[in-house]
C-alpha cells in the first residue's frame, strides 16, 4: 500500500492541479493578510472559505483522479498486489496531496505574516486540522461515488450533489425542522444532527474557539455541557475521525468485490 | 466647595493622631486585651492602635469620632456571631485589619463593617474574608471606602450578601477594592452622587456592580471580570460609565453590562471583551455610547423592548458573532461612524468612511432570538446566504438601522 | 496449468459466463476467440482476478485463485488499453512497475527491440498510441513469469514492431511458457495459435487446433472456419 501511496502521491504533486489548488490557497493567504494585516480577522474570513471550499475541492479531485487513473488502475490490479492496497494507497495519495497543498498554501503566508508570534495560531491550527480532516472525509466519500459509478458524468454529478447536500442544503433542512419543532426541547436534538454531517462537525470545532460566548447564551444544559466543558471538542474529534473511518472501510470493502 | 470641605476635613481628621488625640494600644499581652474596652477608654480623637494578633470579638461600636488602627493586620474573628465593626460616629476612621467569620443571617444584613447614620468616614486597608456583607453603609454621607481586598465564598445567592453596599448613602467614594466570589461585588440602592474608580470586581454571584434607584454617579476605570454579569444599571439616571473593562460574563443570562430604565447616561471608552451579551438594553433612552469597543463578545448589543433615541457613535465592533440584535421592526436609535469588523464595503474616495452603509442587525439574530437551538447553525453557507438575502432586501428587520458611515479603520 | 470448472458470470442482466469449463495445459500458445461480447475479457479478467465470478472455480498450478493475489506474481498481463499516469516519463513506469513486482526486470533488450530508447525520458502523455502500446508490452514482458496474458497485444503496432513481437512470442514460447492471446487479426492467430479456444454466448463452443477447426468445418481457410463457426450456430 505504502508503495502505491508513494506513486498516487508522487503522481498527483507533479501535476498541474496540484499547482493550481497550492497556487490558490497560496493566493487567498496573502491577498487576506494584505488587505487588512490582522491575523484573526484573516482566520475567521478563511474558515468560511475552507469549510465549504475544501470538501468541495475534496469531492471533485477525488472522483477526477479516481476516473482518470481507472486504466492505470487495472494494471495494477493486475500485478501481484492485494486489490485494497491499491484503492486505499490511491486514496491516501490523494487525501495527501490535497492536504499538503492545503498547509503549505495557507501557512506560508500566515508563517511570513508572523503566526507564530500571533495569539491566532490556536486558530490557525485548528483550521488547518479541520481542513484535513474534511480533505480526508471527502476524498473517501468521492472513491466511494466513484467505486459505485462506472459513469464518469454520473459520478460526477453525485459528487455535486453530495457537496451541496452537505454544505447547504442539510443546514436548510436542520433549520426548517429546528423552527418547526421548536415547542420541544431541541438541544439533544440539534447536536446529534450535527454529528452527522462533517462540514457541520468543522464549522462546530471552529465555533467553538470563535463564538463561544454566543454559544453560552443558550440555557439548554446539554448545550452548556457540549459548549461549556472540552466534551464537544472531543466528541467533534471521535465523530470527524468516524467519518474518516466508516468511508475509508467502505473503500476496502467495496474494492474487494469490485469487478474490474 | 466640595473639595474645600474635604481638604478641611482630612485636616481636622489627620491633626489628632499626631497632634491632639492620644493613642491607645490593645494586644494581648497589654493592658488592654480587647478592642471593646480600648473603644470604651478612648476619648473623641483618639487612635485605638490594634497589634498583630488574633481578637475574637463582634459587635464593636464606635460611637466617637475615632481612629481604629490595626498594625500588622491584626485578625478580628466574629466566630460567626453577627456584625462585627459598627460605626454611629461621624469622623470615624477603620484601617488595616483583618476581620474574618461574619455572622450569616437571613432576617438581618450582618457586616464586617457598618457605617450607620455617620459622616466623614474613611474605610481603609481591610482585608474581609469568611463575610455576609463586607462594607454596608447605611443613610451614611460624605466618605471613602478606599483599597479593601473583599474574599467571599458565596455559593447561592439567597444566603449570601454583597460586597459593598451602599443604601439611601450619598456623596461616597468607592476606589482601589478588589472583590470577588459574594452575591454583588457592589451594591447602590438610592446611593446617589458616588464615585467608583479602579476597583477589580470579579468571580462574584451576581452582578460585579449593582446601580438601583440611583442618580448621577459615576464609575470609572473598573474591571468587571467572569461575574454573573458585570454590570447592572436599574432604574437610575445620569450614570455615567467611563473606560470600565467588561470581560468573561459568560452565562445564559449573563452581561457585561445590563441597561433597565435608564436614562440619559453616557457610555464612553469601555471595552467589552467576550461576554455572551455586551450590553442588553431594555427600556433605556437618551443614552450616548461613544468610543467603546466591543471585542469577540456573542452579542455585542442586544436591545429588548422600547429604546429611543440612543446614539451609538464611533465605537469598534470587532469580531461580534453578532453585532446588534433586535426584537423589534421599530428603531429610533442612530448607529453612526462606528467601525465594524464584519463590514465589507469599500472607500472609493479614500475619506476613511465606508461608501455603502452597514447593517448590524443580521437575520439570523432573529431566528436565533426565535429558536435559540439555531445557534448551532452559525456560520454555515445556508444562514449566510439567507442573510445575505434579507440584507439585499430586508423584511423582517428594520430597514433604517443601519450605519450610513461606516468607518474603515477602528478607532484607537 | 490453468483449470477453470463452470464458472459463471453476470452483470445485473446481463449473463457473461454462463458455465465456461475449460484447462489449459502448460506450454504452448492458446488464442481466446470469439465475437464481440461473447465474455473473452470477462474470461481473461476472472484468471487474473479483476472480476469476481457469481459461481465456479479457477485453479492455477492447483491452488484455487478466489481471494488470493499472490499467484499474480506467476502472471504478465497485458492490458487491452493502455493509459498510465500522465505525468510520469516512461523510464520512471518502467521502474515503478518493477518496484511494485518486487522483481528485477530484463527491460533493455525489449527497449532495443521496440526501439523506444528515444522515448525514455518522455512523459506518457506526449506519447502516440503505437508508441503506448510498445511501452505497454515493455511493461508486460520484461519479467519471466510462466503465464503471460496477451490482450489485443497488436493494436497500434507498425509491421517492425508487430515482427518483433512474434518473435518474442515465439522465444518466450520455446522457453516452455503458457501464453494466452486474444485478437482479432486472424492472420496473426492463424500464424502464432498451437490451440484455439472458441467462446460463443458465454461458453466454450470450440477447443482444439487450427487444423481439426479446418476439419470440422471443412473450410481451408481459418478466417472462413471461424466465420462458418458463428454460422453454424446461428443455423
Amino acid at each position: 500500500m505504502l508503495k502505491i501511496l508513494k506513486y498516487s502521491f508522487y503522481d498527483l504533486i507533479r501535476s498541474r492541479w496540484s499547482y493550481v489548488y497550492l497556487l490558490f490557497y497560496l493566493a487567498l493567504g496573502f491577498v487576506l493578510l494584505f488587505l487588512n494585516n490582522d491575523l484573526s480577522k484573516a482566520v475567521i474570513t478563511l474558515m468560511n472559505v475552507i469549510i465549504i471550499l475544501v470538501p468541495l475541492i475534496g469531492t471533485i479531485f477525488g472522483v477526477m483522479y479516481y476516473y482518470n487513473s481507472k486504466e492505470f488502475t487495472e494494471l495494477l490490479l493486475a500485478q501481484p498486489i492485494k486489490r485494497s492496497s491499491i484503492f486505499l494507497g490511491q486514496y491516501l495519495g490523494v487525501a495527501l496531496s490535497l492536504s499538503m497543498s492545503l498547509v503549505i498554501g495557507l501557512g506560508l503566508p500566515f508563517a511570513m505574516y508572523g503566526l507564530f508570534q500571533s495569539s491566532a495560531i490556536w486558530e490557525f491550527s485548528l483550521l488547518l486540522i479541520t481542513g484535513t480532516f474534511l480533505t480526508l472525509i471527502f476524498t473517501a466519500l468521492a472513491f466511494n461515488i466513484a467505486l459505485y459509478n462506472e459513469n464518469k458524468i454520473k459520478g460526477f454529478s453525485y459528487a455535486i450533489l453530495l457537496w451541496l447536500f452537505m454544505a447547504v442544503i442539510y443546514d436548510g433542512l436542520f433549520l426548517m425542522s429546528l423552527i418547526m419543532f421548536e415547542s420541544y426541547p431541541l438541544d439533544k436534538f440539534s447536536i446529534g444532527v450535527t454529528l452527522f454531517n462533517p462540514i457541520d462537525l468543522s464549522r462546530i470545532l471552529i465555533l467553538l474557539k470563535l463564538d463561544i460566548s454566543a454559544l453560552l447564551g443558550y440555557t439548554g444544559a446539554v448545550f452548556q455541557k457540549f459548549f461549556g466543558t472540552n466534551l464537544g471538542v472531543i466528541l467533534s474529534c471521535i465523530a470527524l475521525s468516524i467519518w474518516v473511518f466508516l468511508p475509508t472501510f467502505n473503500i476496502y470493502r467495496k474494492s474487494k468485490k469490485k469487478d474490474f | 466647595m466640595f473639595q474645600i470641605r474635604k481638604i478641611l476635613f482630612l485636616a481636622i481628621f489627620l491633626l489628632p493622631v499626631s497632634l491632639l488625640g492620644k493613642t491607645i494600644k490593645v494586644c494581648n499581652s497589654c493592658e488592654i486585651k480587647t478592642i471593646k474596652s480600648g473603644i470604651v477608654i478612648a476619648k473623641a480623637l483618639d487612635t485605638v492602635l490594634v497589634k498583630k494578633g488574633k481578637y475574637n470579638e463582634f459587635n464593636i461600636v464606635i460611637d466617637k469620632p475615632l481612629t481604629l488602627l490595626g498594625e500588622n493586620y491584626p485578625i478580628i474573628d466574629g466566630e460567626l456571631k453577627g456584625g462585627i465593626i459598627k460605626v454611629i460616629s461621624d469622623n470615624v476612621t477603620v484601617d488595616g485589619l483583618f476581620i474574618i467569620n461574619v455572622g450569616t443571617s437571613y432576617t438581618e444584613d450582618y457586616a464586617a463593617v457598618r457605617v450607620v447614620k455617620s459622616k466623614n468616614f474613611l474605610i481603609q486597608n481591610l482585608v474581609l474574608e469568611k463575610l455576609f456583607f463586607g462594607i454596608y453603609l447605611e443613610k451614611s454621607r460624605d466618605g471613602r471606602v478606599f483599597h479593601n481586598k473583599i474574599i467571599g465564598d458565596a455559593v447561592e445567592e439567597y444566603n449570601s450578601g454583597n460586597g459593598i453596599q451602599l443604601w439611601y448613602s450619598q456623596n461616597i467614594d468607592i476606589e482601589n477594592n478588589i472583590i470577588t466570589h459574594v452575591r454583588d461585588g457592589i451594591y447602590l440602592e438610592f446611593a446617589n452622587d458616588c464615585r467608583i474608580k479602579n476597583n477589580i470586581s470579579s468571580n462574584n454571584l451576581r452582578y460585579g456592580l449593582h446601580f438601583m434607584f440611583s442618580n448621577n454617579d459615576l464609575y470609572e476605570n473598573n474591571t468587571f471580570e467572569n461575574n454573573g454579569a458585570g454590570v447592572a444599571v436599574m432604574f437610575s439616571k445620569k450614570i455615567k460609565m467611563l473606560n470600565n473593562t467588561f470581560k468573561e460574563n459568560w452565562g445564559a443570562a449573563s452581561y457585561g453590562l445590563l441597561l433597565k430604565e435608564i436614562n440619559d447616561a453616557e457610555i464612553i471608552g469601555n471595552i467589552f471583551k467576550e461576554n455572551t451579551i455586551g450590553i442588553n438594553i431594555e427600556g433605556s433612552n437618551r443614552i450616548k455610547y461613544t468610543k467603546n469597543s466591543f471585542v469577540k463578545n456573542g452579542w455585542a448589543i442586544k436591545v429588548r423592548g422600547a429604546c429611543y433615541t440612543n446614539i451609538f457613535s464611533n465605537n469598534n465592533f470587532m469580531y461580534n458573532s453578532f453585532d446588534v440584535s433586535y426584537n423589534s421592526k421599530l428603531n429610533d436609535n442612530k448607529f453612526d461612524n462606528n467601525y465594524w469588523s464584519g463590514y465589507t464595503g469599500y472607500d472609493l474616495d479614500k475619506n476613511g468612511v465606508g461608501d455603502v452603509p452597514y447593517r448590524p442587525v443580521k437575520l439570523f439574530s432573529y431566528i436565533v432570538n426565535r429558536t435559540p437551538e439555531t445557534i448551532i447553525l452559525m456560520r454555515s453557507l445556508f444562514i449566510d446566504m439567507i442573510d445575505f438575502s434579507e440584507k439585499v432586501s430586508p423584511v423582517f428587520t428594520p430597514d433604517d438601522l443601519l450605519d450610513k458611515y461606516p468607518l474603515m479603520k477602528k478607532q484607537g | 496449468m490453468i483449470k477453470i470448472d463452470n464458472l459463471h458470470k453476470d452483470f445485473g442482466k446481463n449473463q457473461v459466463l454462463k458455465g465456461v469449463d475449460l484447462s489449459i495445459a502448460e506450454g504452448g500458445i492458446f488464442a481466446i476467440l470469439g465475437p464481440n461480447g461473447s465474455g473473452k475479457t470477462t474470461l481473461i479478467k476472472s484468471i487474473l482476478g479483476m472480476v469476481i465470478p457469481n459461481k465456479g472455480d479457477i485453479f492455477i498450478d492447483d491452488t484455487p485463485i478466489k481471494k488470493s493475489w499472490k499467484y499474480r506474481e506467476q502472471i504478465d498481463y497485458l492490458p487491452q488499453i493502455a493509459n498510465f499516469p500522465a505525468n510520469l516519463t516512461v523510464q520512471e513506469l518502467i521502474r515503478m512497475i518493477k518496484d511494485l513486482r518486487n522483481k528485477p526486470g530484463d527491460d533493455t533488450a525489449l527497449i532495443s527491440s521496440f526501439q523506444l530508447s528515444p522515448f525514455l525520458d518522455k512523459k506518457l502523455s506526449n506519447l502516440s498510441g503505437g508508441t503506448k502500446q510498445k511501452v505497454n508490452l515493455v511493461l508486460t514482458l520484461m519479467f519471466d513469469s510462466p503465464l503471460i496474458i496477451l490482450d489485443e497485444p497488436t493494436t497500434g503496432l507498425d509491421p517492425i514492431a508487430l515482427l518483433e513481437l512474434k518473435k518474442i512470442i515465439q522465444i518466450e514460447k520455446e522457453k516452455g511458457k503458457t501464453v494466452l492471446i486474444t485478437s482479432h487479426i486472424m492472420s496473426f492467430v492463424e500464424e502464432i495459435a498451437d490451440e484455439i479456444v472458441f467462446l460463443l454466448e458465454g461458453k466454450v463452443y470450440f477447443k482444439g487446433n487450427i487444423s481439426t477447426l479446418k476439419e470440422k468445418t471443412k473450410e481451408n481457410d481459418f478466417e472462413h472456419a471461424i466465420a462458418n463457426l458463428l454460422k453454424e450456430n446461428n443455423a
